[in-house]
């Protein structure tokens, strides 16, 4: 029995994401170079190949090495982390809307770490710990009170906003509660920022990411099943809640891994995985391509809020928020017209 | 492969409700059973009840002797398939991709895709006359191809007992034969047992091997169609005032209701019971 018919479809099939793979990497290394040599330091590309090679003088090599590369780091794990935790909480709840950002998760990392920085005058481990935390406990709280026999990701979305608004309630509590000066410190931590970022935080954050990763790639094969509905799956040998809980943990923990570091950056979970499924267009999860969007538009929205506002830097965060509204908005205003609220 | 898939005492429902009580049924193995019963009759939870989609809140289902429940689900879904009522396909997914899903079962955390399973999804798709719709989106397919792509899918899982429940709904008449052809093929050139929930008695009787009737939860009676379907049987199970006649081309039996529409002078009156 030959199988010949499907094996060079198969090869076909997978053409169209690999482009779609290469065109990201592409605009990805172009907004990497871009942000090395434009900003408040400018430099020619051949001084910042003397930098990156040790060769450049002591102001180039502390803006590349101490300011600019680390930036990029945390771009690169935060960026992924969010755009991959967006994708598993949307496939595994079969809804555009059940993001961590939009449905209390990051939400609940806010809360912890303005926690812990207000009332605890906590930062990096410590803060971060306390951001992973308040996601994870956000995300148990939804998923039991959108339990019922099961989960339908439409009332874990609802559930979920309801969630995300006593989340922004409690934080203007703590806010008002705070003294001034760590007050500002969550303001600025609440806006979303990769900037001014130690190695240090680059480092523990791309550590823990590292550890969730092989999570996500173990049961990527179960969730794929799981997309053709609980029963199929069951009768597949997956069993749905147990796959569920697992991925909605590592998704809570990616998304309060990056939060905990960068702050809650807008919509990067919630836009990066639509677009590139509708790049990439097979039916697949796309997570590659999902982790590549979600790092270029941190990048690119860093880009922009370093440099598209003369004097003033503005937060990528702010910059992702403006973006990611209108886009939130389209999304609300097309869910249900295509039926797929449910 | 033989297999042995049976119920003992089986209670099922929902949130402790339940809807089937006490069902022994021994699904003969190499045949085509099918399952008959009223709206609410709990033929459709039963056979979710077979395919482990439910939790017996007493009783056991038992596959080759051993509990359902308690068996590793993968090497159960490597005997055991289901296709079930309203399957999703994901956006944009084409067809070879979503049958190549069914391989899922004999895949491993390490061992991935493999040469057998591109041969047992051409093989599953042959069968299906699906080939030539390999790359086309499934969203694109009418409702017959669509069908057939998702039994492909079930056939790529390669299971030896293969549960439908009501994979004719929502087909027109020709693709509902179209749709039990197939899985009569795959009973007869493969020994695949089928097991079907199907609301038309007619086809119901027409292809099944043996039949179980519910009714209320409860199996009324089982066996070989020509048996089973009664006009007693079709007026205590449906509710329903029928004549059974056999079907002049394959001879089992055909179920012609008889409802308040006045009988036309001329015409034969129904011997039917009257319920």
């Amino acid at each position: 029995m030959t199988s010949n018919a499907v094996r060079p479809l198969r090869a076909r099939g997978s053409r169209r994401p690999r482009g779609v793979l290469l065109v990201l990497t592409a605009l990805l290394l172009v907004v990497i170079a871009a942000s090395l040599v434009v900003g408040p330091y400018p430099m020619s590309l051949g001084d910042l190949a003397a930098t990156l090679v040790g060769h450049g003088d002591a102001g180039s090599t502390f803006v590349v090495w101490d300011l600019r590369v680390p930036r990029l780091a945390l771009g690169i794990v935060a960026g992924a982390a969010l755009a991959l935790s967006g994708g598993l909480y949307q496939a595994l709840l079969r809804n555009p809307l059940a993001s961590p950002d939009i449905i209390g998760i990051t939400g609940g990392a806010s809360v912890a770490a303005v926690y812990a920085i207000v009332v605890l005058g906590a930062s990096g481990a410590v803060l971060s710990g306390f951001a992973f935390a308040g996601a994870v406990v956000a995300a148990l709280a939804v998923y039991a009170l959108a339990w019922r026999d099961g989960i339908s990701g439409y009332r874990f979305a609802l559930i979920g906003i309801a969630v995300a608004f006593v989340a922004s309630g409690v934080l203007s509590y703590l806010m008002t509660r705070g003294n001034l000066d760590a007050v500002q410190d969550a303001v600025v931590w609440l806006a979303g920022s990769i900037g001014n970022v130690s190695w240090q935080t680059v480092g523990v954050t791309a550590v823990l990411v590292a550890v969730l990763l092989p999570f996500v790639v173990a049961f990527a094969p179960r969730l794929r099943v799981l997309q053709l509905g609980d029963d199929l799956a069951s009768g597949l040998g997956v069993r749905p809640e147990r796959v569920r809980v697992t991925l909605l943990v590592v998704g809570a923990g990616l998304a309060a891994v990056a939060t905990a570091a960068a702050g809650p950056i807008a919509f990067i979970a919630f836009m990066s995985a639509p677009i590139a499924r509708r790049l990439v267009r097979d039916g697949s999860l796309a997570l590659t391509a999902t982790a590549l969007t979600g790092v270029l538009i941190v990048l690119a929205g860093d880009f922009v809020g370093q440099n598209l506002f003369g004097a003033v830097q503005v937060p990528v965060g702010v910059v992702t928020g403006a973006v990611g509204a209108p886009y939130l908005l389209w999304q609300l205003a097309t869910t249900n017209s295509r039926g797929k609220g449910a | 492969m033989m297999h042995d898939l049976r119920t003992e005492g089986l209670h099922l429902g929902y949130d402790g409700h339940a809807v089937v009580h006490g069902v022994d049924l021994v699904v003969p193995d190499g045949e085509v059973t099918v399952v008959v019963g009223a709206n609410a009759s709990g033929k459709s939870t039963l056979l979710r009840g077979l395919a482990r989609l439910l939790k017996p809140l007493d009783g056991t289902v038992l596959l080759d002797g051993e509990d359902l429940h308690r068996a590793p689900s993968r090497k159960v879904a490597q005997v055991l398939g289901l296709l079930p009522q309203e399957p999703v396909a994901p956006d944009g997914i084409a067809v070879g991709d979503l049958v190549g899903r069914g391989r899922y079962p004999h895949q491993g955390w390490f061992r991935r895709w493999s040469p057998q399973d591109d041969v047992v999804v051409h093989r599953a798709m042959e069968r299906t006359s699906t080939l030539d719709l390999a790359e086309r989106p499934v969203a694109e397919l009418s409702g017959g191809q669509r069908q057939r792509v998702w039994i492909a899918m079930a056939l790529a899982q390669d299971p030896d007992v293969l549960l439908l429940d009501e994979p004719t709904t929502f087909l027109d008449l020709a693709h509902q034969v179209d749709v039990l052809d197939l899985l009569s093929e795959l009973n007869r050139e493969h020994g695949t047992t089928v097991v079907m929930v199907l609301h038309e008695l007619n086809l119901a009787a027409r292809y099944a091997d043996h039949l179980v009737v519910m009714a209320e939860g409860r199996v009324v009676t089982t066996g070989p169609p020509a048996q089973v379907l009664t006009e007693e049987i079709v007026a205590s199970a449906f509710g329903l005032s029928a004549q059974v006649v056999p079907d002049p081309v394959y001879g089992s039996p055909m179920v012609v209701p008889v409802g308040r529409l006045p009988v036309p002078d001329g015409a034969v009156p129904p011997p039917g019971p009257v319920v």
